[in-house]
């Protein structure tokens, strides 16, 4: 056995609103350059949907995560080692930036420069590439917006797999839920396990999986490898980039952007242990529905004192052991077993993991009444139909996402008993198998959500990471200074021409006037 | 006067030349790492990097060794193999197969960085010349291949290696190989040591990072510990 710690997520799916604040105070914060304006570390998408890119779901197109080969040895989809190298020069398997949306800005100055017109100045649309006119964007990170578009498109969701789709195209059984996504920080990472160079890594500490930008290639089949297209290539600096899970802030006990701008309070960040000897034995489960149980395998047990010793020995701080003991993840993943890993039949043990929405009970209006056995009513009967979920949460398995959603309606019930009426509804608690205790906590955790429920962030150890950037002297030198930049610092595209190259595009987020590098046919 | 010339282009500019290619590298490598990649521009533009990137690879490698090997391998050390007459009938022969591959992928290569506005418009300003160059000494190897049908005895093939190996040893009289040979030859050796001189400012340091040890590394995952 080795322990090792990870900080982990969990999203509760059941109150995100949709607004999209954590795309885009990530996006403030991490790619607001030229070479990833098309990149959204963090997106939230409307399902069901194709997705951003599009179709990122369907590895049969992708050919994203692990696949189990012919002695039950795990292999990454898009091929061995040398099937990999020899997808080096052309890769196949690489979307094009249209899959995502080539980025574009609008003429502001257009605004300011227009001479007397009859009409009002417009800020038109150019591409951020090329500089040339765009008609209208055709593709985004959020495009299917609350179910925009034709359902006929938004039905090849790789979710709807096995399950009679044409019926949800009707106004009447239509759904929807919000899917918000970054990287998942998997304990078996595709990514790092086809990067050639080895530029990508995980941090034994806590879990953290980066791309070394020195070490980086670019030769882009991390973007492939990856089946959540999670890793971006940024086509300035010609070197792949992806979700950090704000390191910076994480070693320093703060929640990642995404997590303390959350207005609805959905994100939880926590520790969980686990057994990193087990990692390849969880992930090769020969049944694809086994792997979420194959994963909550190898998570330990924060309060046994036999895995307690061994993490001590292992290297894990005792302010480390004490946060994965109130460690909200651990709880809703595995005492309430009500959130669950993102598409785990990747094979990657994702570390993101999402509580299911409820939805309203289908037709209940109709019937006068709530289908169920009395206690709660039956979850099949939701809007959201069960076996999506399971698709997109636990390979196809329904029975978990059904024991948690009824966990979730029995917490509103017993709430709503003791709130309302007065009374004590145990026997909804026993129907799903829970104690008046276990009930507290959770509608602490999940319900009321304080910001000290949430998230709990053991800080990094500065005798363990040597000099930190808490350091007094460290502090002011790198105060209001870039993260990623081409080597000059703050300079912001004002980079002089080196021998080595330098970069062709100014940052257009930035507000500064796009060059025009090559001019549309409506511009000669 | 042509003394001269012989022998500053072909007894002092290959030193030069490798020099800044070896030191050039180095550098780049220590001080600039941020800058050595592959450049890649596939997410901008699919179309004909299948057939056109593949072709031009495989043949650029295969001339490369070809090369390298053809032209370091002493004479001692093959000829009781093979002679040199039929080395210099199986070099033109693969050099000529491996050759068009290549050609024809860079045609398609050169072609999509001029023409296609998104790899106009995000190429260094090295990339395109770098890529004429390569192309016209492809050509000027690809003419060589009549030069060389005209005598198959394999003089000139051996009195190039020994030239190649005179300049690798330091033996101070590699020129005098060349003197005499055809100018296709000469402009061809000429290019070819631009090319080195010129790889640590463009994107074929790249090359240096062929990620072989990728085949070698035990397992898939890497993990960091703290420093």
């Amino acid at each position: 056995m080795k322990i090792r710690a990870q900080i982990g997520m969990v999203l509760n799916l059941d109150k995100c609103i949709g607004c999209h604040t954590c795309s885009v105070t990530c996006k403030n914060v991490w790619t607001s350059r030229q070479g990833v304006e098309y990149a959204w570390f963090n997106n939230v998408e409307s399902k069901p949907g194709v997705g951003y890119p599009r179709r990122w779901e369907n590895q049969e197109v992708w050919n994203g995560g692990w696949i189990l080969s012919g002695k039950n040895k795990l292999k990454p989809k898009m091929g061995g080692k040398f099937r990999l190298l020899a997808k080096i020069f052309a890769n196949p398997d690489l979307p094009e930036i249209d899959e995502y949306y080539e980025p574009f800005t609008y003429e502001y100055q257009h605004l300011q420069k227009a001479p007397a017109s009859r009409t009002t100045p417009t800020a038109r649309m150019r591409s951020a590439i090329t500089g040339a006119r765009m008609e209208k964007p055709v593709w985004g990170p959020n495009w299917e917006e609350i179910l925009g578009g034709e359902f006929s498109k938004r039905a090849e969701d790789s979710n709807f797999e096995n399950i009679e789709k044409e019926i949800y195209g009707q106004f009447e059984n239509t759904f929807m839920m919000y899917l918000p996504r970054l990287c998942e920080h998997c304990l078996n990472p595709t990514c790092v396990a086809s990067c050639p160079s080895g530029a990508i890594y995980k941090r034994e500490e806590d879990g953290i999986v980066l791309i070394d930008q020195d070490k980086c290639r670019g030769w882009r089949m991390c973007v492939s490898g990856c089946p959540y297209k999670k890793i971006y290539f940024n086509w300035q600096s010609g070197k792949s980039e992806k979700c950090t899970f704000c390191y910076p802030r994480i070693e320093a006990g703060d929640p990642t952007v995404c997590s303390e701008t959350c207005v609805g309070r959905i994100r939880y960040l926590g520790v969980l242990l686990y057994d990193a000897d087990r990692i390849s034995e969880a992930a090769s489960a020969t049944a694809k529905e086994d792997l979420y149980q194959a994963q909550l395998d190898i998570f330990l047990d924060p309060n046994d004192p036999a895995v307690i010793a061994q993490a001590r020995e292992d290297g894990v701080p005792d302010s480390w052991l004490e946060a994965a003991r109130q460690s909200p993840v651990y709880k809703m993943a595995m005492e309430w077993k009500v959130a669950f890993p993102l598409h785990p039949e990747y094979r990657t043990l994702p570390m993101v993991w999402y509580i299911p929405p409820l939805s309203p009970i289908q037709n209940a209006a109709e019937q006068g009444k709530i289908p169920g056995d009395g206690v709660i009513p039956d979850v099949t009967r939701l809007r959201i139909p069960v076996k999506y979920l399971a698709n997109m949460l636990t390979a196809g398995k329904e029975e978990p996402v059904i024991h948690a959603l009824e966990r979730m309606i029995a917490m509103r019930a017993y709430m709503r008993a003791r709130t309302v009426d007065g009374v004590n509804a145990t026997g909804v608690l026993e129907r799903v198998g829970l104690t008046e205790q276990a009930l507290d906590e959770m509608y602490r955790i999940m319900a009321l959500a304080s910001y000290e429920d949430r998230y709990v962030i053991p800080s990094n150890h500065r005798e363990y990471a040597g000099e930190t950037p808490f350091d007094n002297e460290l502090a002011f030198n790198y105060r209001s200074s870039c993260g990623f930049s081409f080597g000059n610092g703050c300079s912001e595209g004002t980079t002089k021409t080196s021998l080595f190259g330098s970069p062709t595009h100014k940052n257009t987020l930035s507000g500064k006037t796009l060059a025009v590098k090559v001019k549309s046919n409506e511009d000669l | 006067m042509a003394n001269y010339i012989n022998q500053f282009f072909f007894g002092i500019y290959p030193y030069l030349a490798l020099t800044v290619f070896f030191l050039g590298s180095l550098l780049r490598y220590d001080r600039d790492q941020y800058t050595w990649k592959a450049s890649s521009s596939q997410l901008l533009s699919k179309k004909d990097m299948r057939v056109g990137s593949n072709l031009f690879h495989i043949g650029i490698i295969m001339l490369f060794f070809g090369h390298l090997f053809g032209l370091l391998t002493p004479h001692w050390a093959y000829h009781f193999a093979i002679s040199a007459g039929t080395k210099q009938v199986l070099a033109m022969t693969a050099g000529g197969i491996f050759g068009l591959m290549c050609l024809v992928g860079m045609v398609l290569l050169i072609r999509r960085r001029i023409l296609d506005p998104r790899i106009r418009a995000t190429s260094q300003p090295a990339d395109l010349p770098i890529l004429l160059i390569l192309f016209v000494q492809l050509v000027l190897g690809l003419l060589t291949i009549p030069y060389s049908a005209q005598h198959l005895d394999g003089s000139s093939m051996l009195a190039l290696a020994n030239w190649a190996q005179h300049v690798v040893t330091f033996q101070g009289d590699a020129a005098s190989f060349v003197a005499g040979q055809a100018w296709v030859f000469k402009i061809h050796l000429v290019l070819g040591l631009t090319i080195f001189l010129l790889f640590p400012f463009t994107r074929l340091v790249h090359v240096w990072s062929v990620p072989v040890q990728y085949l070698s590394r035990s397992g898939y995952q890497i993990v960091r510990k703290r420093a």
